[in-house]
């Protein structure tokens, strides 16, 4: 039985539900041709995104990747808005200027979402120094993947976040593969995790298929360092189920393995941890069919939407729009 | 009034700008008292002042300078990173160019990244090739990044409270050389508006474009030809981009001739975008075609002989000029 409580399980039920039906959605309407963007697909990634962004309140700042549909469901962007992001509609949050890749969404926190494997944890050191710097209390959140663990940038955030003991949280979601590259083809280290402590750094190591795991995990983090006691480096394991973004060729992801982690799947074991909790199949049912409704809703408010005009190649460049985009 | 120097004025200014609002705090490789307030002494005196938090000595990090900044800016704060040298921005250009420059555009303007980025260089202190190059063509080139640069003192002054005010990213380049030039101080509150030529010296022969430390080599010159009755109009750009295009097309209009002249190397310069515009814009009013001086072709040398000889010099520049009026 899960130590979560009835009322946080059925919020991360209901956050994972949402994540997966947007996925869904998306590769839908991928096959069948109504839309044409990239999309870089988030199965078998679900619940890390969820349980995590469970462990945030509204105000906490997150720094997401290109493959942060996730993250920005489940820490709440209205979907119509972020449907309409997704198709380049000038009712998206970004007016259009995102897109896929490129998310924000302030309102509920979610300040970047990069394109750049691994520059997110730089800045979100910056947002939790600004959040020390103000006292305002609120924490950092950063996720990203495996790839990610190799750059500079990650080397230099983490030092700097452990040295000023920043409320960071820095959540590297282990989905085995940078890009077409796996795990142990581009990692000298057994995990990313272990490597915390050469920074002075506590580092955990969960599970990302387990809601049991990967909850308290984050919110032990979230807590510490809202404690002011310092960042957290947690790697939740979990297993990109795709190709590096939809359409893409993945060959190279071993059958057997892929076979393996599918029977590892976070949303059947959710949902037996559901019904273990007296949670009715109906009432779980019912939760995706209300998403479900939703999302449709959205997308069909999305394709419908406005494109955005050539003016606004000029606005938003610097504060002052330019008089002429030369 | 007093004199100050142009090193003085920027402490100043950082110093006026911490004290009115609590948003700004600088960060940077040696930059608090600790370290002795950084290796030229910018951010002398405010550790003690406004504490560590607020002058916060980082390790040697470049990305992880620029990307806590652009971070810290996000969330509303005014932060002030300091790049020792220029050439060390190499490093950090994922952060300036992928994040700082592009992030209120790709939000749609729902966040913006109010950071200065303080860095320094110049040619003619021996160095050598990797602490004396002027990269600002490579962030002129970005859309969303302002890029200023101070000759004299008081715009120093005035320049970095205008940079720390703009809600957008400036790149603020300080020429080793110039730190010890003194003006009159301006004193509290001052600010020179970014995006805002000075006509340095006007003149009606021909207009002699440049900025930062070269502007001193341009005045020198117009003092001496005027002494042989050539009138030349010098424009101290101060931003590098965007910049003050009407200043400079007025200016070229008036005087019908027009060099550009930068430290920075000649080939895909400022100075070329300058010269391909004012031709554009400006064909009727032309009398000849725009002339273009820059730095040496090569990494900036070692031997003082060679890195005179590297950069532009008066000779250069009057020569050029004289060419240009058919006096050669």
């Amino acid at each position: 039985m899960s130590t979560i409580d009835r009322a946080k399980l059925l919020d991360i039920y209901t956050r994972t539900m949402k994540v997966n039906r947007t996925d869904e959605k998306f590769r839908s309407l991928l096959m069948q041709g109504k839309v044409a963007v990239m999309y870089y697909c988030v199965r078998g990634q679900e619940l890390v995104s969820a349980a995590a962004m469970a462990a945030l309140t509204d105000d906490d700042y997150v720094v997401c990747t290109y493959r942060g549909q996730g993250e920005q469901t489940a820490k709440g962007i209205p979907p119509e808005l972020w449907w309409a992001e997704c198709l380049g509609k000038v009712t998206g949050t970004c007016k259009g200027k995102g897109g896929t890749m490129h998310i924000t969404y302030p309102e509920k926190g979610i300040m970047v979402t990069t394109g750049v494997v691994g520059s997110g944890l730089p800045i979100a050191t910056g947002l939790a120094m600004a959040s020390q710097n103000n006292g305002d209390g609120k924490v950092t959140l950063v996720s990203f993947g495996d790839g990610a663990a190799n750059i500079g940038g990650f080397h230099e955030a983490m030092n700097m976040a452990q040295l000023y003991k920043l409320p960071v949280v820095f959540l590297c979601q282990n989905n085995r593969y940078g890009e077409h590259t796996a795990f142990a083809d581009h990692t000298s280290s057994e995990s990313i995790s272990a490597r915390a402590a050469g920074y002075g750094m506590r580092g955990v190591l969960v599970d990302g298929n387990d809601v049991n795991a990967v909850y308290p995990a984050v919110q032990e983090a979230v807590d510490r360092a809202r404690a002011g006691e310092g960042p957290t480096l947690v790697e939740a394991m979990c297993y990109r189920m795709m190709g590096h973004f939809f359409g893409a060729d993945f060959s190279y992801m071993p059958k057997e393995h892929l076979a393996e982690m599918q029977r590892e799947d976070p949303l059947p074991k959710l949902r037996q941890v559901m019904l273990d909790h007296q949670f009715s199949e109906e009432e779980l049912d019912a939760i995706v069919a209300d998403i479900d409704a939703e999302i449709d809703g959205a997308v069909a408010a999305a394709l419908a939407a406005d494109l955005p005009g050539p003016e606004e190649l000029a606005i938003d460049v610097f504060e002052t729009p330019l008089v002429e985009a030369r | 009034m007093a004199e100050i120097t142009l090193a003085q004025a920027l402490n100043k200014a950082i110093d006026e700008a911490m004290a009115e609002d609590a948003g700004v705090f600088c960060l940077g490789e040696d930059v608090s008292a600790k370290q002795g307030g950084g290796v030229f002494k910018i951010t002398s005196g405010l550790t003690e002042k406004y504490g560590e938090h607020r002058v916060r000595a980082t390790p040697i990090s470049e990305t992880a300078i620029v990307g806590a900044a652009v971070g810290a800016a996000l969330a509303g704060q005014r932060p002030i990173a300091e790049i020792m040298l220029m050439n060390f921005v190499g490093v950090c250009m994922d952060q300036i160019v992928n994040h700082a420059a592009k992030l209120r555009f790709m939000s749609g303007g729902q966040t913006n990244v109010p950071l200065v980025i303080r860095t320094t260089t110049g040619v003619g202190v021996g160095f050598g090739g990797q602490h004396s190059d002027m990269l600002e063509a490579w962030f002129a080139h970005v859309a969303g990044i302002h890029v200023v640069t101070p000759s004299n003192a008081a715009d120093a002054r005035g320049l970095m409270r205008a940079a720390i005010d703009c809600n957008d990213p400036v790149i603020f380049i300080e020429n080793i050389l110039c730190y010890g030039l003194k003006a009159e101080d301006p004193g509290p509150g001052y600010r020179v508006p970014l995006g805002k030529a000075a006509v340095a010296r006007e003149g009606s022969d021909i207009s002699l474009i440049t900025y930062g430390r070269t502007v001193l080599d341009a005045l020198a010159v117009a003092d001496e030809l005027a002494k042989e009755g050539i009138s030349v109009e010098v424009i101290d750009l101060r931003t590098i981009a965007p910049y003050d295009e009407a200043t400079v097309l007025a200016s070229v209009r008036k005087t019908g001739l027009a060099i550009t002249l930068h430290e920075a190397v000649r080939p895909f310069g400022t100075g070329a975008e300058l010269a391909a515009n004012i031709q554009e814009k400006c064909w009727d009013s032309l009398k000849g075609p725009v002339r273009r001086i820059g730095g040496t072709f090569s990494p900036v040398p070692f031997a003082t002989v060679l890195e005179q000889a590297w950069i532009p010099n008066k000779g250069q520049i009057i020569g050029q000029i004289k060419a240009a009026l058919g006096k050669g």
